[in-house]
């Protein structure tokens, strides 16, 4: 029964990301080496054969933790990954009106429309899901971008039925989310049933844990005793904080992440 | 097993605008314990800044217009789950602008609840989206009447509002498991019984929602599974696709529709598992290899050889329309169903549906928001189902200009599978030279061999002027015969009936018959209804150049008022089945050689018109 719900999710972006390739021209797809986005490469070699036939974007803030480096040249080799390194702007060249913590985000934005122009990527898939955040749950699995990369989340394309948005009016381009439907739990069951590799920082030491990694100057540890991923799960069926409560950026102010998502955040 | 490792049941709340859909889910949500800590401080916070009470809909509700609005403009999931199971509830917004965002969310559900406002009463929306949730084929419905508090709690307000929509929902076949009572901002009977409405003894909406059974997955339908795509990125050659209905095995022959290709599966391939497949199910994305190395390419159908999709080009849509442009007959778009996509043109609307009173009728054109019954006729071959026979093959997405406009169900009534149009014949039959050349054959009859195809309605008069047609030529010289029911359905076809299928039979025998008199050097006129176009352009394709399509045209009205037989009285009071015109079409041509119009002209001017034709056209 719990094998077949994760089969359930699988087999669904596993068809989300065959649409993509086979309907996209130039795709991409983003590697934060975060939880979620590692799963999303597994997907790909899950949908692919083993393969991932298209490039993997890193956009490097060049605050990421120490371990994270060390575990993105480990892996891109492992598995033969097209790795594609991106430096982030600095943060003077974001817009000054966010506050402090979103602009920082607001650097990845940038960094990755700037990739996105560099490379003339039509397609980029991106690891986001529905249970982050109450503006991702409005999302698309096909979520068309303008071409100056704005996301018009008031006059979204109807998607139903497993047919997504697949045509574009020239240089525009589409955010792909294979992993909407799945939740923090979910990633984690089959993080375990797969035997995915995860960076350590997601496991308590000393009392503290990540649950979400973003930068290093606005990402915070919970309190966790949560040491394996076992205990990640048992610990996420009890609690009632949100995954995003250590991102600063989402508490800022009411619309900080309107503003960054329809700029272009992912 | 905790909740938590369970599938969520997909469950839609859909009503109309400020009916309390928003509230009814936020508060929902906090009375299950589901919300997250600090989430009802920020809603508070959110509501006390813009000046409003506190509003449970700002829990959905996330973005700046719609708080700023107090209404919903997208669609939102969000988990939550009783003792008994976990949920994905859907939010939709019941504004008329975005239905299409309302149809986004109700498409992905398996139940729905339909939130009806007790003060207003059923509503535009009320109605429109009990038609969609029927039309998108979501059979468990239960209705929220909500606001109770703005009624006193009255069990006789309560009453009238169920009453007045339980009709319109009988109307179009649908029987709700139940009819709620609840205030959603007050919280009552959403979770417990409310102690404010003591004369309501049904479920609470938590109740409801336990009742409902998950869709049980297809895996007993016939196989289908659409080819998504085919890799080569090693040395295996891989058919990609999900299984959408029924069961795959390893060994198993297949067929790949419409290009009638037939292989058997080799292995069934997946990365990083156990030990390799040897079947999949229903809902599993697969990728398999062949044992013969056929050309099969993204869009089509794999199934069973003998219950394999119906094949054609033209099929009945039933259909909601988005579009801002409204959808119009010669109009084209490009169709998407399954992974297939074909450019189709609307050819005829049969019937727009008023979904006030669920009236029906003909009209060109269907506006935004609207509904309909549609005829498409696509450039090429699909391979479909009807709806009710695999859902999966058998819906659709009309796209103009890169959007989505429109979707509907499929109805083949009335209409033939075309497969065996397609179908290669044997092989091993050689074409028989002659000993006697065309030519010679012209010589001696001082005329071509040919085929006059008379089409037309019942009562056109197809079969009076092929007689007088035949005597004149015949006077004048020709080799010339009538083929029509008469002399057909008695022998060469006595073992045909008159189903759309047979139907179709009939006409491809006798375009073969007709192209051998024809090549005999003789002038065959065939004289049968023959309503489906592409039945005609195989019986062109057996006959080749020298065959003539000959529309023997009159309205439909003109043919009912004539009725020489008395056929159309007696289809009219529901005798006959299928009959052309009334209860199954009739698809004029496009490009005809010769249009008679026998409403216009008289008798001896159209013979007249016949003769001059064949003079022209056979004479040596
Ligand atoms: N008195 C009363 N007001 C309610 C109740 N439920 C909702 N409301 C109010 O009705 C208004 C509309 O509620 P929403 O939940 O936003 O309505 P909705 O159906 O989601 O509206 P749309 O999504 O925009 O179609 C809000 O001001 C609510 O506070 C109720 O049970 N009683
Ligand atoms: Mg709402």
């Amino acid at each position: 029964m719990t094998s077949n719900y994760l089969a359930e999710l699988e087999a669904e972006s596993v068809y989300v990301l065959r649409e993509a390739f086979a309907r996209l021209d130039r795709l991409a797809v983003l590697w934060s080496l975060g939880k979620d986005s590692n799963v999303v490469l597994w997907l790909c070699r899950k949908a692919f054969f083993g393969h991932v036939p298209f490039p993997v974007i890193h956009i490097d803030t060049g605050k990421k933790f120490p371990e994270m480096y060390a575990f993105r040249e480990h892996y891109a080799k492992a598995w033969g990954l097209e790795l594609i390194v991106e430096p982030a702007p600095p943060e003077d060249e974001v817009d000054p009106t966010l506050p402090p913590a979103a602009r920082s985000a607001a650097r990845k934005t940038l960094g990755l429309q700037r990739a996105l122009e560099k490379h003339g990527f039509q397609g980029l898939i991106l690891g986001i899901r529905r249970d982050e955040q109450a503006l991702r749950a409005k999302e698309r699995y096909f979520s068309p971008r303008s071409a100056d990369n704005r996301w018009d989340m008031k006059d979204q394309p109807p998607e139903f039925w497993n047919q997504y948005m697949t045509d574009f009016p020239p240089g525009t381009h589409v955010r792909v989310h294979p992993l909407l439907h799945w939740t923090e739990i979910d990633i984690w069951r089959y993080t375990k049933r797969e035997n995915i590799p995860v960076i350590d920082l997601y496991f308590a030491r000393d009392g503290k844990r990540y649950r979400s990694l973003g930068d290093r100057d606005i990402t915070f540890p919970v309190d966790s005793d949560a040491a394996t991923i076992d205990e990640i799960i048992a610990e996420l069926e009890r609690t009632q904080v949100p995954e995003r409560a250590g991102r600063a950026m989402d508490h800022e102010s009411e619309d900080a992440f309107e503003r960054l998502r329809a700029t272009g955040y992912m | 097993m905790s909740t938590s490792e369970m599938r969520p049941l997909p469950i839609v709340v859909v009503g109309h605008v400020d009916h309390g859909k928003s509230t009814l889910v936020g508060r929902l949500l906090h009375e299950t314990g589901s919300l997250p800590e600090g989430q009802v401080e920020a809603v508070r916070e959110s509501s006390r800044r813009r000046g409003m009470p506190f509003e449970w809909a700002f829990v959905l509700d996330a973005l700046q217009a719609e708080r700023d609005q107090g209404i919903t403009i997208d669609t939102t999931q969000i988990r939550f789950r009783t003792e008994r199971r976990p949920y994905v509830i859907i939010d939709a917004p019941g504004h008329k602008e975005f239905l299409k965002n309302m149809v986004t969310g109700a498409a992905r559900a398996e139940a729905a609840l339909l939130v009806i406002d007790a003060a207003e009463g059923v509503r535009e929306q009320s109605r429109r989206h009990g038609y969609l949730l029927r039309l998108l084929g979501i059979p468990r419905i239960a209705v929220v009447v909500n606001k109770m508090d703005l009624v006193d709690w009255s069990a006789e307000r309560f009453g009238e509002v169920a009453e007045a929509f339980r009709d319109y929902l009988a109307g179009l076949g649908v029987d709700p498991v139940a009819f709620v009572p609840v205030s959603a901002r007050e919280g009552d009977n959403l979770v417990r019984h409310s102690p404010r409405m003591p004369w309501y003894q049904g479920p609470t909406v938590v109740g409801v929602l336990d009742s409902f059974e998950p869709a049980p997955r297809p895996v007993d339908r016939p196989l289908r599974m659409v080819v998504q795509d085919v890799y080569k990125f090693d040395h295996r050659r891989i058919v990609a696709g999900r299984v959408e209905a029924g069961r795959l095995r390893v060994g198993d022959e297949i067929v790949f529709s419409p290009s009638n290709k037939v292989a058997r599966v080799a292995s069934i391939e997946a990365w990083h598992v156990p030990e390799p497949p040897t079947d999949a199910v229903a809902g599993e994305s697969v990728g398999i290899t062949l044992t013969e190395p056929i050309f099969v390419e993204r869009g089509e159908i794999v199934s069973h050889p003998e219950r394999a999709p119906m094949e054609t080009t033209v099929f009945r849509g039933r259909l909601f329309w988005l579009g801002a442009r409204p959808l119009e007959v010669g109009h084209t778009y490009t169709l998407k169903l399954g992974t297939a996509e074909a450019r189709v043109r609307v050819e005829r609307i049969e019937r727009v549906i008023d979904t006030e009173d669920l009236s029906g009728r003909p009209a060109d054109r269907i506006d935004r928001h609207g509904a309909g019954e549609v005829i498409l006729r696509a450039d090429r071959m699909l391979a479909l189902d009807p709806f009710d026979a695999n859902p999966a093959t058998g819906r659709f997405v009309l796209v103009e200009d890169y959007v989505p406009v429109g979707g509907g169900t499929v109805s083949m009534e009335g209409y033939p599978d075309q497969r065996h149009l397609i179908t290669r014949k044997a092989t091993n039959i050689h074409a028989v030279g002659h000993a006697v050349t065309r030519e010679a054959r012209i010589a001696r009859n001082g005329h071509r061999g040919g085929v006059l195809w008379f089409t037309g309605l019942s009562g056109a008069g197809k079969s009076t002027l092929a007689l007088a047609l035949e005597r004149e030529l015949f006077r004048k010289g020709y080799q010339v015969y009538v083929l029509d029911g008469d002399n057909i359905r008695g022998g060469l076809n006595a073992d045909l009936g008159f189903s759309p299928e047979d139907r179709a039979e009939n006409i491809r025998r006798v375009g073969e018959v007709a192209a051998l008199f024809a090549d005999a050097g003789m002038i065959a006129i065939s004289a049968f209804i023959s309503p489906y176009r592409a039945d005609r352009e195989r019986a062109r394709r057996a006959a080749g150049e020298d065959f003539h399509e000959i529309h023997i045209h009159a309205p439909l009205e003109v043919c009912e008022a004539r009725d020489p037989k008395g056929l159309y009285r007696r289809a009219r009071a529901g005798e006959i089945p299928d009959f052309t015109g009334i209860t199954s079409p009739y698809e004029p041509p496009e490009n005809p050689e010769l249009v008679v119009p026998t409403h216009e002209l008289s008798f001896e001017e159209c013979l007249a018109l016949l003769v001059d034709y064949v003079e022209k056209h056979f004479r040596r």
